[in-house]
C-alpha cells in the first residue's frame, strides 16, 4: 500500500505579492455612471485584503455630499456611448428617465445604491477621504459630507497618506 | 482536475485547492479546510458557513460578501474578522464550493 505523502493542495489566501498592497482611487465625477467604477473597484480591493484610500474631489464630492449623494444623475447628453441620437437627450425628462432606468438596472443585480455602496466600503475597512479645495469651493464642512468621510485634506495629505500605493483616477 | 488528501479523505480540487465536487463536503472536511488555512471555525464561522452552502444549493452560485450580508444577514465588519483579509474566498474555500464570481 502506497502513502500519499504529497502536500495538500492549499489556496495561497496570503500570497507575499498580495500583502501590503494599497490602493488609492481618486473620484472625480458626481454623475451616477461615473461613481460606481470606483466604488466596485474599491469594493473589489478590500475582498482582497488590499488597503484602500478613497479621495473625492471635485465633481466626485457628490459622491458624499449628504444633499447629492442619494441622487446622482445619468445623462445621455454628451455621451455617445449610449448610441441615441444627440437631440434626444436634451428633451426635458429625458435625464430623469435615463438615471431611473440605470438605478433600477443595477438594483436588479443587486449592486446598492451610492450611500449603501459607501457603507459597505466603510464596513469592509476602507477609508472615505473629502479634498479641501472642494469644500472650500462649495462652502461644504465635514457636516455636510457623509458621516463616515474620514476628514477633509489636502492634495498633499493625500499624497503622504498613500505614499507607495497604486494610483487610479477616475 | 488534481486529487489532493485531506485528513486521509481523497477530494477533488481545482489548481487552486478549492473544492471541484460540492457533495465530497462535509462539516468533518470543513473543519479541515479551515485549520489548513489557519481559521478554527466557531459557531459564528459555522453561521456563514451554513449560509453559504444552503445558498448555493437554492441558487447554483456561491454568494458574494454582499448577499451573504444582505440575504444571510451577518454583518461584512463580522466576515472580515471571521475570515480576515479575504472573507468571500476563504468562506467559499471552507463551504467547499467555488469562488464566487459576482463583482459585488
Amino acid at each position: 500500500m502506497t502513502v500519499n505523502t504529497e502536500p495538500a493542495i492549499v489556496p495561497n489566501f496570503d500570497s507575499e505579492v498580495g500583502t501590503g498592497r494599497k490602493i488609492a482611487i481618486i473620484c472625480s465625477k458626481g454623475n451616477l455612471d461615473m461613481a460606481y467604477p470606483g466604488l466596485i473597484l474599491a469594493n473589489a480591493a478590500l475582498g482582497e485584503g488590499a488597503e484602500v484610500h478613497m479621495f473625492f474631489t471635485f465633481w466626485g464630492f457628490d459622491m458624499i455630499n449628504k444633499k447629492t449623494m442619494g441622487d446622482l444623475k445619468f445623462t445621455m447628453l454628451g455621451n455617445t456611448a449610449t448610441h441615441m441620437p444627440q437631440g434626444l437627450g436634451g428633451i426635458p425628462g429625458m435625464t430623469a428617465m435615463a438615471t431611473s432606468k440605470m438605478k433600477k438596472t443595477i438594483a436588479d443585480l443587486d449592486v446598492p445604491e451610492v450611500p449603501a455602496f459607501l457603507e459597505q466600503i466603510v464596513a469592509s475597512g476602507g477609508h472615505l477621504w473629502a479634498c479641501r479645495l472642494s469644500a472650500d469651493m462649495n462652502s461644504l464642512t465635514k457636516e455636510d459630507l457623509y458621516d463616515e468621510v474620514e476628514d477633509i485634506i489636502s492634495a498633499t495629505d493625500f499624497i503622504e497618506k498613500t505614499e507607495g500605493a497604486q494610483l487610479l483616477f477616475i | 482536475m488534481p486529487v489532493t488528501t485531506l485528513n486521509g479523505q481523497e477530494i477533488h480540487v481545482n489548481e487552486e485547492g478549492f473544492l471541484t465536487d460540492p457533495s465530497e463536503w462535509d462539516e468533518t472536511l470543513a473543519t479541515a479546510l479551515g485549520a489548513q488555512i489557519g481559521i478554527t471555525l466557531t459557531e459564528a464561522h459555522w453561521n456563514a458557513i451554513r449560509f453559504l452552502r444552503k445558498d448555493f444549493q437554492e441558487i447554483g452560485e456561491t454568494p458574494t460578501l454582499r448577499r451573504v450580508s444582505t440575504v444571510g444577514g451577518i454583518p461584512i465588519k463580522e466576515l472580515f474578522v471571521l475570515f480576515p483579509q479575504k472573507p468571500a474566498k476563504k468562506m467559499a474555500y471552507v463551504a467547499g464550493l467555488p469562488k464566487p464570481v459576482g463583482c459585488v
